[in-house]
């Protein structure tokens, strides 16, 4: 039963993988990469890692495929048009991979680690579990804990720094040198001024019409 | 099954993940397959625990989740970024930092 279920889980891993590597349209690579994602959650269970496998299914397969689906949605699953700027390399990187793959399992597998090739030791019943791992969380890796979580913090902040919506006099120059020069140059006031007041009138009318729409 | 079942799963997981790096030209199809590779990661880390009988390595693997987290949440600001100043999203094409 238990092989019956890895098998069927180590397909979907799988063919999920290949699915995101494969699939021409970004967007059905995400749902590739769902279905890979929910093969993986069933094969935590199978290794009685509860916890993870529902911070995988809640987290991962929830939160940030719903991030990707919408950029997919905002950027447009444009086609790739040319796929071999450097000659051989669809070639060249499968061999690659497959001497990654053969050196990896080598390394593992040739390595003097006896328990490799068993089930694993008999873990108590509450093995992985939300409890167990709350409790490390929060006793013994509680500075890994906080330290993520500030990190979470700043990705979010730089996220929105850099996507966020630029002053309109970024938009037309060119680099950040020309920039430079544009905004020194703006001080004395002769082009940035009639920018600025452009901008002003461009937020202007949009927001009575939204804040009006649903009224 | 035995661990090493899960482990070569898991290599074979991460090779895909580099393939799909190597051949792919879209900024948004290679954070994918980074997350695939980070996912054979975990996998294998928590194949790993299991194999020890302690769940340590079940909680290195939820921090490589929050990483996963902030790298895709920063990799999609740059492509909104990349997208809202009209700029190609080829790696190909974007090789301006190249020598």
């Amino acid at each position: 039963m238990e092989a019956v279920l890895f098998f069927l889980s180590a397909i979907g891993a799988l063919g999920g993988a290949v699915g995101v590597v494969a699939m021409r349209n970004p967007f059905y690579s995400v749902l590739a990469l769902i279905v890979h994602l929910f093969s993986l959650a069933a094969l935590f269970l199978l290794l009685t890692s509860a916890f993870v496998a529902a911070a995988q299914v809640v987290v991962y397969a929830g939160a940030v495929m719903v991030l990707y689906v919408f950029v997919v949605a905002y950027v447009g699953g444009g086609g790739e048009s040319a796929w071999e700027p450097i000659p051989g390399q669809r070639l060249l990187a499968p061999l690659l991979a497959i001497a990654l793959f053969v050196e990896l399992s080598v390394a593992v597998l040739s390595s003097a680690l006896l328990a490799l090739g068993t089930h694993g030791p008999d873990v108590p019943a509450g093995f992985g579990d939300p409890a167990a791992i709350g409790r490390l969380l929060l006793e013994k890796f509680l500075l890994p804990f906080e330290a993520s979580s500030i990190l979470l913090l700043l990705a979010a902040v730089g996220a929105i720094v850099l996507a966020g919506r630029r002053r309109p006099d970024d938009e037309g120059a060119g680099g950040p040198s020309e920039r430079f020069a544009h905004e020194a140059n703006g001080a004395s006031g002769d082009s940035s001024q009639p920018l600025q007041r452009r901008s002003a009138s461009e937020e202007g009318p949009p927001a009575p019409s939204a804040a009006g729409g649903p009224a | 099954m035995n661990i090493e079942w899960y482990i070569v799963l898991s290599s074979l997981l991460f090779a895909t993940g580099a393939v799909g790096i190597l051949i792919r030209r879209s900024p948004l199809v290679i954070l994918l397959c980074l997350e695939l590779m980070l996912n054979a990661g975990n996998l294998a880390l928590v194949a790993f625990s299991r194999m020890v009988g302690n769940q340590e390595g079940q909680v290195f693997a939820l921090v490589v989740m929050v990483i996963a987290a902030c790298e895709v949440v920063v990799g999609l600001g740059l492509i909104v970024a990349i997208f809202r100043r009209k700029l190609p999203l080829n790696v190909d094409d974007l090789r301006e930092l190249r020598g």
